[in-house]
């Protein structure tokens, strides 16, 4: 011992860091990368790697060329950017396209408010809607699913999706139920497994459900989100239900299609981007639900979840500023005297 | 179980004294005891240069109404009384005697036998605590008899005895539950009569099932003390968190135990409760946990007040050539120490050891509002909001935002996974609050 060191308490550091956190998501989504390798095959291998590399790459050159300023991309957000983007994109997106849309969700989403932790909206979001919007075709046409080592060989050029059939179908004035009865609807069993078309990381709900799980083991995400967002659209869902099942999809089916279950486990619960109190997070999950059943049903595009959570995001700020966490000993202490007692 | 509910962590207890036997500690060749060694006033000495002192003679004297006898821990001269560093780092002044021999004074009772039979009066009780120093041992060190003058428009109503020992590592307190239940309990008795209360309670964290058991069988012939086995949550050892744990009151932000009718004292605070008012032995040794993973010989011993640190690492297999910091107290609100001649002191409740390579902070990343500070604060403060109020100098909104009911627990910075100074920033902003609080009243 020659120097001692000498700091503030405290003397240890719990299990977490940022790099553990991430890198935990990253660990999440293994099933639901593997799901897509087996139905979208390599092409699902080539838009998770461009993704990744060129997330890492813009935030690399930024740090370095921009900013001037120390490099952080092993930090592991890039990676979850990367990797959340290619989840939200059809497997046989052009490259260059990914490129651009990394681009957008790095540059513009994250690095251009101050890098981690500083950014409004989640990064992979804005990338993706900046790509909804910038290449509808291309964006929308999903390759249809043709799990590995099957012998039979699937040509048809667009897989069908659950929300998409359905906004399809109402436009041409079908009944739900006819909608149902149409030969190439997913189903319950296509939604949970991920035998439809859809974005790659999307398509399965039990892979996700799998690291949802693993998220929640690992404390990563706590159920304030996951389960206000869920309940609210599944009520929001079923009443709509219940009034008119010929106009609107059951609830269970409602939950399981589409990008809710990636939305819900993998985007609302962004840390950086949601609300800090237990109560503004349940706020946020309902909020983020209505609208996402809101978007489903009245608005223009099939699927809600992007736009919900974005507009949830832009609302974090006043959230957070409305509810505060509950604090001890802010209440008189003859009503703590008086619970004690009761209980 | 009972625990709190609000926040908290659990640090890993690294508990590995836990069955180390308490040993006497031989006399060291000096002691320095500082004059300030309590909450409040420092005490003024009754001793000059020269002056022969024998054990548990008092040697400085508390003048103010929060402040503290300090009594001689050894017998021998004093050499000087001189300014020397203390934990926190501060030059502080301090009576330094040269040991010679071990001659008590003839008013403490040295003999082995526990003495059951409480017969002071109330008054004479808080007299005697007054007189022989004896103050909180589980760290804050406020002078015991203060706490036991309850303010006449306040009452107690329940005596809670803090045997949590919440901290990771130390031990002494878990030691001292096993080896003097029977003192500890007649010291409880004795608080009680001080205080007037009917009912006791003890908590102790379920990771010491034979403290608790020990102590429940002891007590088992007594209806008003009650053994509480609490679930293992830092920081329940806090007064507030362990008042809400066993009575499920909640002291109002600002305010004192009492408003809920509860006082709060260490397990060592009623040994040396027991040793005082029985045995009429002033408080001049106590229980110090030595420990670290790094430490060939880890152990609990009995400490005479003033010892320096590196006499007790010496007893405990010698300073480790990898150590990097010394903390003294626990590793969630301890100090790390600039040197190891820092006397032990009457709050010193354990030293720990800590390796070079784990001696330091990790680094610092951007919050990325992952709330866990918030999840985690026992007061439900937003620790990153006050620590970003603080860093821009907005002390009058960080005063709104309640930052004097920090605790500086740490659990905040113990959480955060960006590595941020979340406490560094509270102890500030606390600092500069609390002037302006003060620069106020005066006004």
């Amino acid at each position: 011992m020659s120097i001692l060191t000498v700091s503030g308490s405290p003397h240890v550091h719990g299990q977490q860091d940022v790099r553990s956190i991430m890198y935990g998501v990253v660990i999440a989504m293994i099933p639901a990368i593997l799901v897509s390798i087996y139905f979208f095959g390599l092409d699902s291998v080539r838009v998770i790697f461009i993704s990744i590399v060129s997330c890492l790459f813009f935030e690399w050159l930024i740090q370095k060329y921009l900013l001037k300023g120390p490099i952080t991309i092993t930090d592991g957000s890039a990676l979850v950017t990367g990797v959340l983007l290619a989840f939200n994109v059809p497997s046989n997106l052009p490259s260059l396209i990914i490129i651009i849309g990394s681009l957008v969700s790095i540059a513009i989403a994250k690095m251009s408010f101050g890098g981690l932790g500083k950014n409004p909206f989640n990064p992979a979001l804005i990338g993706r809607v900046f790509l909804l919007i910038s290449f509808p075709v291309q964006m929308t046409t999903w390759p249809s699913p043709s799990p590995m080592f099957s012998s039979e060989i699937v040509d048809a050029v667009s897989g069908p999706t659950t929300l998409g059939m359905l906004k399809e179908g109402l436009m041409e004035g079908k009944t739900v139920g006819e909608i149902i009865a149409t030969s190439g609807f997913p189903g319950y069993f296509n939604d949970l497994t991920g035998a439809q078309g859809g974005s790659l990381g999307e398509v399965s709900a039990l892979a996700l459900l799998l690291g949802a799980i693993y998220m929640f083991l690992r404390k990563i995400i706590t159920w304030h989100i996951p389960v206000a967002y869920l309940g609210s659209a599944f009520l929001f869902s079923a009443i709509l239900w219940l009034i008119d099942p010929e106009s609107y999809l059951d609830p269970v089916i409602s939950m399981l299609a589409g990008g809710m279950i990636l939305g819900v486990f993998f985007m609302a619960t962004d840390m950086v981007t949601s609300p800090m109190s237990a109560k503004g997070q349940i706020l946020f999950g309902i909020g983020a639900g209505l609208l996402t059943i809101t978007i489903r049903n009245w608005g223009a595009y099939p699927e809600g979840v992007s736009f919900a959570i974005l507009i949830m995001n832009a609302c974090t700020p006043l959230i957070n500023k409305g509810f505060k966490p509950k604090r001890f000993g802010s209440v008189p202490v003859q009503t703590t005297i008086k619970a004690a007692k009761k209980g | 179980m009972k625990t709190f509910k609000l926040g908290g962590v659990h640090p890993k207890e690294n508990k590995i004294t836990a069955d180390k036997p308490i040993t006497n500690l031989p006399l060291p060749a000096k002691v320095s005891i500082p004059l300030s060694q309590s909450l409040g006033a420092p005490s003024k000495p009754l001793v000059d240069k020269g002056a022969i002192v024998k054990t548990g003679q008092l040697i400085a004297k508390g003048e103010s109404f929060i402040s503290s006898n300090i009594h001689s821990s050894v017998s021998g001269k004093v050499v000087k009384i001189d300014e020397i560093t203390d934990a926190s780092g501060y030059r502080k002044p301090a009576v330094i005697i040269e040991v010679e021999g071990d001659e008590w004074m003839e008013t403490i009772d040295r003999s082995l036998e526990i003495k059951t039979e409480i017969t002071l009066s109330r008054e004479q009780i808080i007299e005697k605590i007054k007189d022989l120093g004896v103050v909180g041992l589980g760290g804050a060190t406020f002078p015991t008899h203060v706490k036991l003058m309850v303010p006449s428009d306040k009452n107690a109503e329940f005596l809670i005895i803090n045997g949590v020992e919440c901290e990771p590592f130390l031990t002494s307190d878990h030691r001292l539950m096993l080896e003097k239940a029977e003192e500890i309990i007649i010291g409880i008795r004795i608080l009680m009569i001080a205080l007037n209360v009917n009912k006791a309670f003890i908590g102790i964290e379920n990771n010491k099932p034979d403290a608790i058991a020990h102590l429940t069988g002891l007590t088992d012939k007594y209806e008003n003390i009650s053994v509480v086995a609490l679930k293992v949550k830092y920081p329940q050892g806090g007064e507030k968190q362990l008042i809400k744990a066993i009575t499920g009151r909640e002291v109002p932000s600002g305010k004192l135990p009492i408003e809920t009718g509860c006082i709060v004292n260490n397990v060592g605070t009623a040994y040396a409760v027991y040793e005082a008012v029985q045995k009429s032995k002033p408080l001049f040794e106590r229980v110090v946990t030595v420990t670290g993973k790094s430490l060939s010989d880890p152990g609990n011993f009995l400490v005479r007040i003033g010892s320096p640190v590196d006499y007790l690492v010496e007893h405990a297999g010698g300073l480790p050539s990898d150590t990097g910091k010394v903390i003294s107290g626990g590793p969630m609100m301890g100090k790390a120490l600039t040197s190891l001649e820092v006397p032990i002191v009457k709050g010193t409740s354990g030293i720990v050891i800590v390796p070079e390579k784990k001696s330091h902070r990790v680094n610092i990343h951007n919050c990325i509002r992952c709330t866990r500070c918030i999840t985690v604060c026992p007061i439900g403060l937003q620790p990153v909001l006050l620590a970003q109020l603080t860093a821009a100098e907005k002390y009058e909104e960080a005063e709104k935002a309640y930052i004097m009911d920090c605790m500086e627990c740490g659990s905040c910075q113990y959480t955060c996974p960006s590595g941020r100074p979340l406490l560094d920033y509270m102890r500030l902003g606390k600092g500069k609050v609390g002037n302006i609080i003060r620069n106020r009243i005066k006004n």
